[in-house]
């Protein structure tokens, strides 16, 4: 697999090394097919919710003749219990969602990466104590604790909410890439490293860090579905206050309004469950081409 | 660590001497993780403490002002009034309330409910608690039997449809959350095709009920649990499912399985006594993580199923901001979650005797 997919070296204008990095990129991006899919269903999902909006406003009149209206041409989703557009709610809902789980995924990521190489890398005592925080730290039923700290410190803003999970996500991130970093640590390469005498700081970020780049782009992919179950999760209940219509809101407002009792808001409650669920599942399954593509081993033509 | 393994060392010699004796408790396996599972505790403890006691408008100081600005009381009283609500002496030095706060805890007193006084938190703890330990536990044994055994059967018929059927089905269960997964059974099979009964579902046991340890009780608990049960074995099933199966196929390459077949054994040994149990062996610690996050999960499972548990309790708590119950379920849930992997762990120490000496 590696040998057909390694682009032989040449000395070419940058222009046209270039065009060969992204024609690599492509290919093995779609070397897995499912990895593929859901690499451009994520991508989908991104313009849906930024570039979407501009097109289709989010519809807030209230008519009480079009109360769950089951879908038509004018709302391709239906209507929700104040007769307004879901699908209107689900383009402009999809935003706030991606931001809060791209911001906790960073943060999480971050600390994983930072302390969990160092703690696989260096060892010693280090590794002791960064060990010893993190199984307690994971030990911690992680969202009841989120919901505790939710109810003490209000939050009010979607960054705030980002912040505070991405500062409790890490531990389980980072019990994974400190395994890599132990095994990586005995290869070849590091061990020629260290015996080059490259210092701890160049063997961690020219060496190490490249080659665990697939598991650091697949623990974040993961920190991800974290946030969105978490956001989802807390909003559900109630505990982040609501402002503008996002998936988890309008699943948390159909429950509250009692829409999952009737024949016809069957829409209103299915099209955020389903919209979250395909975020999800695309995410984890673009991981499998990321992996590939984040390879250094596989990316000759750079 | 180091010292007392070193302490050990030298005091080999003289067999009986105590510091030999205290060198081989510290490096027990089980000794250590049970350090750490009372390090976790007093760790949790003491940060719901200055949530609670210390940090700027925190509930203990919102509840007294609350009782002075709208029922006029003088301060003192007030004190005195949240001081008996939360199970601390205001007038002592912080940290003496903290240790106070500490032997009320040991001794099983959480405080009362701010909401309904009169109620203690342990009166709420004993009478949820058990309901959320029995599905939350059942889920968790029924998902983990069904993972292994699938795990295993898909790493022997690997690339079969049965195989693929199931890796796909698995990955897309997996990757919606939990509570949506209860949100579809109730809106599918309760509402829009009314095959279950979500309503008389609803609780931890019919209201007629006297609990008691005959078979009407049993099955009534078994029907309220079910749909709880079914929504956690069906989320973590995949994980187990997919886990199993990747390390049955790397136990199925090592020699000793080799060797196994070369003896001609039989092949219904070699896949229980060999590859089974071997690849069962790293699923343990990987429970320690999944009992947490199941338990997460049932605060907002329960909340769906109106089913009795602590969960549904903790997040009615957390929504009319109780902060004494809010305080002592989150306690005792994590507490259950540190047992529950402390058990896991000797458990683990037990079935695969390497692990204790690779600790050290």
């Amino acid at each position: 697999m590696t040998a057909q997919l390694v682009e032989d070296q040449q000395t070419d204008s940058i222009l046209v090394s270039a065009w060969k990095g992204f024609r690599t990129f492509v290919r093995l991006l779609a070397y897995n097919r499912v990895g593929f899919v859901g690499f451009l269903v994520v991508i989908f999902m991104i313009l849906l919710s930024y570039a979407g909006p501009l097109f289709i406003e989010l519809d807030t009149k209230t008519k009480i003749d079009r109360i769950y209206i089951t879908p038509t041409l004018e709302h391709p989703l239906g209507t929700d219990h104040q007769g307004r557009d879901i699908w209107s709610q689900i383009v402009n809902g999809g935003k706030d969602v991606i931001y809060v789980a791209f911001l906790a995924a960073l943060i999480s990521t971050v600390i994983a990466v930072v302390f969990g190489t160092l703690s696989g890398f260096i060892g010693g005592w280090m590794d002791s104590a960064i060990m010893s925080v993190t199984d307690i730290i994971l030990t911690i039923p992680q969202f009841p604790l989120l919901a505790v700290l939710a109810a003490f410190i209000s939050l009010n803003s979607l960054t705030l909410l980002g912040i505070l999970m991405g500062l409790l996500n890490w531990p389980t991130l980072l019990r994974a890439l400190r395994a890599q970093a132990l095994s990586l640590k005995q290869r070849d390469f590091i061990e020629a490293a260290r015996a080059l005498d490259l210092g701890v700081w160049h063997i961690v970020l020219r060496e190490l860090v490249p080659n665990m780049m697939p598991y650091i782009v697949v623990s974040f992919a993961l920190g991800m579905t974290f946030a969105v179950y978490q956001q989802a999760g807390l909003v559900f209940l109630g505990l982040v206050p609501i402002s503008a219509g996002n998936w988890s809101v309008m699943i948390q407002l159909a429950w509250v309004r009692g829409a999952i009792f009737y024949k016809d808001s069957v829409w209103y409650i299915m099209a955020p469950i389903v919209a979250i669920a395909i975020l999800q599942l695309a995410i984890i399954s673009m991981t499998r081409s990321l992996e590939l593509v984040f390879n250094p081993r596989l990316r000759a033509s750079e | 660590m180091a010292t007392a393994a070193d302490v050990s060392n030298v005091s080999t010699g003289r067999i009986s001497s105590p510091l030999s004796i205290l060198g081989a408790i510290w490096g027990s396996y089980f000794f250590r993780k049970f350090l750490r599972a009372l390090a976790t505790i007093f760790i949790v403890t003491t940060i719901i403490f200055f949530l609670v006691r210390l940090l700027p408008g925190n509930p203990i100081e919102i509840y007294v002002n609350q009782l002075v600005v709208t029922y006029g009381l003088p301060v003192h009283e007030a004190k005195d009034q949240a001081a008996a609500l939360f199970a601390i002496d205001l007038e002592q030095p912080v940290i003496l309330q903290y240790f106070s706060y500490l032997q009320n805890l040991a001794r099983g007193n959480f405080g009362q409910s701010v909401l309904s006084p009169g109620t203690t938190v342990t009166e709420v703890i004993l009478r949820f608690l058990p309901w959320t330990l029995f599905s939350v536990g059942l889920g968790l044994l029924i998902s983990f039997t069904i993972g292994v055994l699938f795990g295993v059967i898909m790493a022997y018929r690997r690339d079969s449809y049965l195989d693929h059927g199931l890796t796909v089905l698995s990955s897309v269960i997996s990757s919606v959350p939990d509570f949506l997964i209860g949100l579809l059974i109730v809106v599918w099979l309760g509402v829009q095709w009314k095959i279950l009964p979500i309503a008389a579902m609803r609780g931890a046991y019919s209201s007629g009920m006297v609990p008691g340890l005959n078979l009407e009780f049993f099955l009534d608990a078994f029907f309220h649990g079910a749909l709880p049960i079914s929504t956690y074995v069906l989320t973590s099933v995949g994980f187990w499912m997919l886990s199993m199966k990747s390390n049955t196929i790397s136990t199925l390459g090592e020699d000793y399985v080799t060797i196994a077949k070369a003896r001609g054994l039989k092949e219904w040994r070699i896949t229980t006594a060999y590859v089974g149990r071997n690849a069962i062996l790293p699923l343990f610690t990987i429970l320690t993580i999944r009992i947490g996050f199941v338990v997460g999960g049932s605060l907002l499972v329960e909340q769906i199923f109106e089913y009795g548990g602590i969960g549904r309790m903790l997040g009615q708590a957390i929504n009319q901001r109780d902060y004494t119950l809010m305080q002592g379920i989150f306690l005792i849930i994590t507490f259950s979650v540190i047992f529950a992997n402390f058990f896991a762990d000797v458990l683990y120490g037990w079935l695969d005797p390497r692990i204790k000496l690779q600790d050290n």
